[in-house]
């Protein structure tokens, strides 16, 4: 019994080597699926142990508090809040900075050390150089990603604008702190090291500076083990209240661990949501691999169960089969996928400033892999399988009656009848074996709508960039001031060369309660007619801000559970911190964050402080932009500049670095599927049809009339998969759009007409090398056995 | 082996459709050498039914499928209507079997997913001056069953479909591989008398391969072959009728 086994094992070698094309087809479709599932969990699980590695070692803070001026001496009551660990108190800000290589104003967010020795929380790794000194006031440790962006070391000075007096700022040292992995470009949706930094100075300097001796304006806090977060922030906020705090917040609100989690999260969608396609294809290509060869090896399992081989033997004998065949698709998954791992992991090194990328072997990820492919697998196997277990054996060992076609079926006889013969076969063909098409044209039609799926990202993108820099967001320049200006600042700014126009903003705190639902957030007041900055209506329509009442980013809206028309209490954090009932009188759209905005005088009006602004938005000459950056670095009110221009082309270098290499690796790995499923449905037609085909090269048909009537099958399956692929491939990119969307990020969903066609070129390009595999074995047809056999 | 015969005087008559001369075939299989053919000449006249006996491994399939342009010999020449075929190139070889030569199989080889019309038709399409397929099946005696898919027929009935989808095209030459050999002999006489009939109204030159003797009675000539050599010509002095054989 033993030896008959190991000679069944053998067959099973032999038929996996003879269909070995068909084979490594699978393999790679496996392969990627398990490959981009490791890679996605595996990087996702090495970015985590590098960011706690982080977190712990350089004691990254639980909770964090921005006040407006608070005395040092309150610091004793912080600490008397229940479950607090340690408390630091810091001088935060941020600065302009001229850099002479740059065409516009660059920022840096000042963070005080304490005056003696490392910070308590969120402490520094140093790269390079040493600690700032008491005795010289100028000193700073730089951000690494900054110092890089620039070629800045230890011994080089940066002039820096801080409260209205430049100033040369000498670099001492380079270094990060868990607070910063994350930086965003100030007004850009990503990170832009060359004109955003982080500046860590001695305390004593900045107080000075700031005016804020014996007082913080930031306060940072760590818990004890098993602490509630919420119980602590709401006392700080209690206590901070009369400091101008504008709320108190936890790491889920902290920017820079805020983008983090969200980038992780995405991980996790693309682990979720792009393997299954490729393991429920390779699931359709092992079920027709394998009921092809059953058919094929009909008589030789009917004699093996006459010899007395058992149904169970039988089917798991199959079952085996496909299972070795996955098996090398999860070894080639396994060491793709552990590389792309490593490199994934080192790639978000550039935009997560770890100290080190800590590579951790994900179990979980390997696990989840091998059994995603192996349950595709035995799936895919089973029903043929099972068939093959039930055959009797007498009935087995005759040939498998011929099969019966039928004229007409599902089409029209006057559709077949206007047919040539080799076309008439084709669509014979497909209505015998309505299932096998369906499968075939669903496996085509699964490449499509992963190509649209992923490559939609690039259309989100680019309507992301429309919308906001060319539909709303348009002014050149966006400045903040350092603290509340009175309305004379227009003026002031009106008077810099090359500014067209001056619209006034104003940001306020607020937190915003509906019933139980809190967030903390801000109200951005804006002219109701501004015409610098936009809001994103009803279907895309561009409306401005609602003269009354409050108007809610649908996000924020979700989050408070309100919708147009209802009532939200928002308490003001500043100012005579008012309480005030606001009708919701507008939705509007917004990718990132969950803003909400009201008109400038409106807010004017309820805080009865008119004529007071935190920023405005610029139009320019643009001839005379650079005129402009120089001067607007010298006016003493302005704590950041964003430019417009310099953003938009920082985005746009950013995606023109990623978009040929991620459009690469999207047509490959999506090309894999059509070639796959193409490939293999072509080789088990010629399997079956090989006889036929040779008979009719014997009668004088061409290679490639032969050619025609094996391959215009998939040639029509792939034609029907484009546009069924297509409508797959829009759900799909609306799955990835709930997938990778977080309370921080909302990817819009747009898709282009020529995403759609890039897509269907790959999948025609990819069917066509495969077809033209299967072509060239029509060449080899062995047109002198043909006459002889019987199939 | 008693009458080896060899028509060694050339024959450059305008009626002659075939002429092979000198043809070898070897094959190499692993370190073993097979010779297929060791020498045929052989002329063949137009219109003429020849019958190819000989046992299993004679060479008589061989030769077969280098007339019909399937496989080219060792050494020799084959003539058809006095162009050499033998150095033709593949694409070239397929132009000669679509426009000249009707295949007939022993397994009939249709089609299943097309009508008996439609597998006529099949080749009527790429032919340049065809028979209907209707009018090829009418003259096997099919006219009733055109719509029928080879699934619904007897084996003699796909085989007379076989043999109307090979003349449909006029052919000059048509071969037979073992055409009854899957059939009992009812069946047998009527695709013989089918071939018999396209014969003698097509004028096709028809060449059989069969195991079965009696068949040679039907022929102008019987072509006796052993080892790959013809061992014996018999021209017949009267073709018998199909029916008359003894099978």
């Amino acid at each position: 019994m033993v030896s008959l086994i190991s000679a069944l094992d053998r067959k099973l070698l032999r038929d996996l080597w003879r269909l070995r094309g068909q084979g490594l087809a699978v393999g790679i479709i496996i392969a990627c699926g398990v490959g981009i599932m490791i890679m996605a969990l595996g990087s996702l699980a090495s970015l985590q142990e590098s960011r706690s590695t982080y977190y712990e070692r350089y004691r990254f803070a639980d909770v964090f508090a921005d006040v407006t001026r608070a005395p040092e001496r309150i610091l004793s009551d912080v600490r008397d809040i229940p479950g607090v660990k340690s408390v630091e108190t810091r001088i935060t800000r941020i600065v302009t900075l001229n850099i002479e290589t740059l065409r516009e104003p660059a920022n840096a967010q000042l963070v005080s050390l304490p005056n003696d020795g490392r910070p308590a929380l969120n402490d520094l790794i140093l790269y390079e150089g040493r600690w700032p000194s008491l005795s010289r006031s100028g000193e700073a440790i730089i951000s690494r990603a900054f110092a890089e962006a620039h070629g800045f070391h230890p011994g080089d000075t940066i002039r820096a604008v801080l409260n209205g007096r430049a100033r040369d700022i000498a670099v001492v040292g380079i270094g990060d702190s868990p607070e910063y992995v994350w930086t965003l470009g100030i007004g850009s949706l990503l990170p832009d090291d060359e004109r955003f930094g982080v500046f860590w100075v001695r305390r004593q300097a900045l107080e000075r500076v700031f005016d804020l001796e014996g007082a913080f304006n930031n306060l940072t806090v760590s818990l004890l083990p098993d602490v509630n977060e919420q119980d602590v922030i709401d006392q700080l906020d209690l206590l901070l209240a009369p400091y101008g705090a504008i709320g108190a917040y936890g790491r889920d609100a902290q920017f820079s661990n805020a983008f983090v989690e969200s980038e992780m999260g995405q991980l996790v969608a693309m682990a979720r949501i792009i393997p299954p396609v490729f393991l429920i294809v390779s699931a359709f290509l092992i079920h027709a691999i394998l009921s092809r060869l059953i058919a094929v090896e009909r008589q030789q399992i009917g004699l093996v169960k006459a010899f007395g081989f058992t149904d169970r033997e039988i089917a798991s004998h199959y079952i085996k089969m496909a299972i070795v065949l996955s098996l090398f698709g999860v070894f080639g998954g396994i060491l793709i996928g552990s590389q792309l791992a490593r490199l994934t992991a080192y790639m978000y090194s550039d935009t997560m400033r770890f100290p080190e990328i800590i590579q951790v072997i994900d179990s979980t990820a390997y696990a989840s892999g091998t059994i995603g492919a192996l349950s595709a697998a035995i799936l895919g196997a089973l029903s043929a399988a099972l068939k093959a277990a039930r055959l009797k054996p007498a009935e087995a060992m005759n040939p498998a009656p011929p099969t019966v076609y039928k004229r007409g079926g599902l089409l029209p006889a006057w559709f077949l009848k206007s047919l040539d013969e080799p076309t008439r076969m084709i669509f014979r063909h497909i209505a015998r074996w309505p299932t096998r098409a369906a499968m075939t044209m669903f496996g085509i039609a699964a490449s499509m709508a992963l190509l649209v799926g992923t490559l939609f990202f690039f259309d989100s993108t680019d309507e992301m960039i429309d919308t906001i820099y060319y539909r709303t967001d348009v002014y050149d320049a966006a400045v903040t001031f350092a603290d509340m200006k009175a309305y004379d600042v227009v003026s002031e700014l009106e008077r810099l060369p090359g500014v067209l126009m001056v619209e006034p903003t104003r940001s306020v705190y607020v937190r915003f309660r509906n019933g139980v639902r809190t967030e903390r957030g801000s109200i951005t007041a804006i002219g109701a007619r501004s015409n610098t900055k936009h809001l994103l209506g009803d279907s895309g329509r561009v409306v401005g801000v609602a003269e009354t009442g409050l108007t809610l980013t649908s996000r924020l809206a979700e989050m408070l559970g309100v919708s147009r028309g209802e009532r939200v209490t928002v308490e003001v954090l500043e100012g005579r911190r008012p309480t005030i009932e606001l009708p919701v009188t507008a939705i509007v759209e917004e990718y990132i964050g969950y803003a909400a905005y009201m008109s400038l005088d409106e807010v004017g009006r309820l805080l009865g402080e008119t004529r007071l602004i935190s920023g405005a938005f610029l139009k320019l000459d643009p001839d005379l932009a650079d005129v402009f950056s120089e001067a607007i670095l010298e006016r003493p009110l302005v704590a950041s500049v964003a430019m417009r221009s310099a953003v938009i082309d920082t985005f746009n270098e950013t995606l023109e670095e990623t978009i040929t290499i991620m459009m690469t690796i999207y047509a490959l790995i999506g090309g894999a599927i059509a070639a796959g499923v193409v490939y293999n449905a072509a080789r088990i037609s010629l399997t079956e049809r090989g006889r036929e085909l040779a008979s009719l090269r014997v009668l004088g048909f061409t290679r490639w009339e032969a050619a025609y009537i094996l391959l215009g099958e998939q040639a029509l399956l792939v034609l029907v998969a484009i546009p069924v692929g297509a409508i797959l491939g829009a759900w799909f990119a609306q799955l990835i759009v709930v997938g990778m969307s977080t309370d921080l990020y909302r990817v819009p969903y747009a898709l282009s007409p020529g995403t759609r066609g890039f897509a269907a070129i790959v999948v025609l390009i990819a069917s066509f090398a495969a077809a033209s595999l299967v072509a060239w074995r029509i060449r080899n047809l062995d047109l002198i056995e043909v006459l002889k056999t019987r199939e | 082996m008693s009458k080896a015969v060899s028509l060694a005087e050339p024959v450059a008559s305008a009626d002659v459709l075939l002429d092979i001369r000198g043809l070898t075939k070897v094959y190499q299989t692993g370190a073993v050498k097979v010779h297929a053919l060791r020498g045929i000449d052989l002329t063949v006249q137009r219109g003429e039914l020849i019958v190819l006996l000989g046992a299993s491994g004679s060479g008589k399939s061989t030769l077969l499928n280098i007339i019909g342009g399937l496989d080219t010999p060792t050494t020799g020449t084959v003539s058809f209507l006095g162009e050499d075929i033998t150095d033709l190139r593949p694409s070239a070889l397929t132009q000669y079997r679509r426009a000249h030569v009707g295949f007939i199989f022993q397994f009939y080889n249709l089609v299943p997913s097309l009508t008996a019309r439609e597998n006529v038709a099949l080749v009527t399409e790429i032919s340049t001056n065809p028979i209907a397929p209707e009018e090829a099946l009418g003259m096997v005696g099919l006219g009733d069953r055109i719509h029928h898919f080879p699934a619904q027929l007897s084996g003699g009935e796909q085989q007379r479909v076989a043999v109307a989808r090979a003349i449909a095209k006029r052919p000059n030459l048509l071969l037979c591989d073992e055409p009854t050999g899957a059939l009992d002999s009812r069946t047998g006489v009527q695709v013989l008398e089918a071939l018999k009939t396209v014969n003698e109204e097509l004028g096709a030159t028809t060449l059989i391969i069969t195991h079965n003797v009696g068949i040679a009675e039907m022929s102008d000539r019987v072509i006796r072959l052993s080892d790959g050599m013809i061992s014996e010509q018999q021209k017949m002095n009267r073709r018998r009728q199909p029916a008359e054989l003894s099978w």
